[in-house]
């Protein structure tokens, strides 16, 4: 276009006296340009945005709360993050002499008859559920699991609300744990759901955070067992995100390719409470 | 002086109590040095250069440049979303600590008097506070690169070394307390309070934020742990962020203020078109 503009008479170029018009070649000859260089950024913008979101997609930088404009940020911080945080990154550890006196809780035990009577018999009867994606669905109980390789570690909690504390968990990996079941790798999630409670939390995460090292289902706190108002009998601790992602009391972990059947897709009750998916901020 | 004298120095030499014929011989030559730099600049040449008026002088680059407009309103956006949410955020918890931890029945550094408000606003609060963090940041390190490129920062807000005497710094702030700082020169360069306040706000104060909002991050620190430990704890970092949020507020709102009387509409239109009003009102309010 700007070639045979640029071929046409000068007489043609003009300027009329009328008010300038798109038709105008004197006018229209930057105009045009203008617009195609828009034009072109644009669909350069357009399509680059494409293949940015395609890679992400496939690098799993994409969480499942992406929806929205608060999905635009959750979206951002987790594609920053993700690969920043290679697995070898680990959450800083303390000394016993800086573990918290007080250590506060959110939210109360399930309150069901099923519990009290886990409870009352020292959670014998109680058994963790591993099952979806994997080889050899298992349950395990307590006892079972506390004949793991055991792991003990001194982290920071810290509330999305602001409050924090440092205790001891000691528990398995669920690196460990995963690799008994043998996950299959359509997996892209392990899903862990709780006893029932009057406000029902359940969560995921994704493999990266799954299989971290420092990625523990605790059932002891500061030396003794896990007590009822921290998550007994068995506990996800995730020290690399904020509290709300270290679900309590738990019964089910299920490994998913896609969160979207459970809940309103989210991969969380987080996001529908209005909380980000991702707890590493 | 440096090197590239500009139409911007020629003002706050004007402003400065020079002797006269000092004065003059130094206008005149940063006239002339300007002249040349900036097309369509009047030169007056053997005229008295006393009698020149910023509103006589056609200047041909904006007050501010695209730059600067778009990512200041880019940036007052995010920042009003980032207070709202980071006040929503605070009534989860409006009680400060120092050191790792801090929590109900440990003890406090700053009480502050709101309610706790527990799972109400912190969830949407939070959801707010990273969008709008996230387009700070995009758009402050956008302006910060531009900045630099562009010489933005050396031209208009760094300080000759010569402004920074302790005499020129108390007089500033004496025109500052004695509002005689809205001269006809204000609407074409900062003045040195100005510069200083600007400085600390983009170099300063935000780089703060975004550094104690990283060490209240659990994944990030696992990556840096030098991020909080040089901090003292990811409570201290919590405090720091509150107090650096503070100085923030403290700077829009003498910011208001000083637009305001400095005349808002005509202040508020050169951030929007880059133009400074032909008609330059010499100081005071905005009357029109």
């Amino acid at each position: 276009m700007s070639t045979s503009l640029s071929e046409r008479k000068p007489s043609e170029r003009e300027p009329s006296e009328h008010a300038p018009s798109e038709r105008e070649p004197s006018e229209s000859k930057p105009s045009r340009r203008k617009l195609i260089t828009a034009g072109l950024a644009t669909a350069a913008g357009a399509s680059g945005l494409a293949v940015t979101a395609h890679l992400a997609e496939r690098y799993g930088l994409i969480p499942p709360d992406n929806a929205g404009v608060y999905g635009v940020g959750n979206t951002l911080t987790y594609a920053a993050q993700r690969p920043l945080m290679s697995s070898h990154s680990l959450a800083r550890e303390f000394d016993h002499s800086q573990i918290s006196k007080v250590a506060p809780v959110n939210g109360l035990p399930p309150t069901s008859d099923l519990y009290n009577r886990f409870l009352a018999g020292g959670f014998r009867d109680w058994r963790l559920t591993v099952d979806g994606l994997v080889e050899r669905p298992t349950s395990f109980s307590l006892a079972e699991l506390k004949r793991f390789p055991a792991v003990s570690q001194i982290t920071h909690q810290a509330c999305e609300e602001g409050w924090s504390f440092i205790a001891e968990s000691t528990g398995v990996p669920l690196s460990y744990v995963l690799s008994l079941v043998g996950v299959s790798p359509r997996a892209r999630y392990v899903m862990f759901f709780p006893m029932r409670s009057a406000k029902y939390k359940w969560g995921s995460l994704d493999m990266a955070d799954a299989s971290h090292p420092q990625t523990l289902l605790a059932y002891g706190m500061n030396g003794e067992a896990l007590p009822s108002e921290h998550g007994a009998p068995l506990r996800v601790r995730v020290p690399r995100q904020l509290g709300f992602k270290s679900l309590k009391h738990l019964v089910t972990i299920t490994l998913v390719e896609d969160v979207k059947v459970y809940g309103k897709g989210l991969g969380s009750s987080s996001p529908e409470n209005g909380f980000s998916w991702y707890g590493g901020i | 002086m440096r090197q590239t004298l500009n139409v911007h120095a020629l003002f706050v030499c004007q402003g400065a109590r020079w002797p006269t014929p000092a004065r003059n011989a130094m206008i005149a030559a940063m006239a002339t040095v300007a002249s040349r730099h900036v097309p369509g600049l009047a030169t007056p040449g053997s005229e008295s250069l006393d009698g020149v008026k910023p509103s006589s002088i056609k200047r041909a680059s904006p007050r501010h440049s695209a730059v600067v407009r778009v990512t200041h309103w880019i940036n007052a956006l995010s920042f009003l979303g980032l207070l709202v949410s980071g006040f929503a955020i605070l009534l989860a918890h409006p009680r400060f600590y120092w050191g790792e931890t801090g929590a109900l029945g440990t003890p406090s550094v700053l009480d502050l008097p709101l309610p706790f408000m527990k799972g109400g606003p912190s969830g949407w609060g939070r959801n707010l506070h990273f969008l709008s963090a996230w387009v700070c940041v995009i758009t402050g390190s956008f302006y910060v690169l531009s900045g630099i490129l562009t010489r933005h920062f050396g031209k208009h807000l760094l300080p000759a070394k010569a402004d920074l005497s302790w005499a020129s710094i108390s007089r500033s702030v004496s025109d500052h307390l004695g509002l005689k700082i809205f001269g006809a020169e204000s609407s074409f360069a900062y003045n040195l309070l100005e510069k200083l306040t600007y400085l600390s706000v983009v170099f300063v104060l935000l780089p703060l934020m975004i550094w104690t909002g990283f060490a209240m991050a659990p994944a990030i620190v696992a990556v840096f742990p030098f991020f909080v430990t040089v901090l003292g704890g990811q409570q201290s970092a919590r405090t720091i962020h509150f107090f650096a949020a503070d100085f923030l507020v403290l700077f829009l709102l003498v910011h208001i203020a000083m637009v305001y009387l400095a005349g808002f509409k005509r202040r508020v239109g050169t951030m929007i078109t880059g133009q400074v009003a032909a008609a330059e009102a010499p100081r005071g309010k905005d009357r029109t």
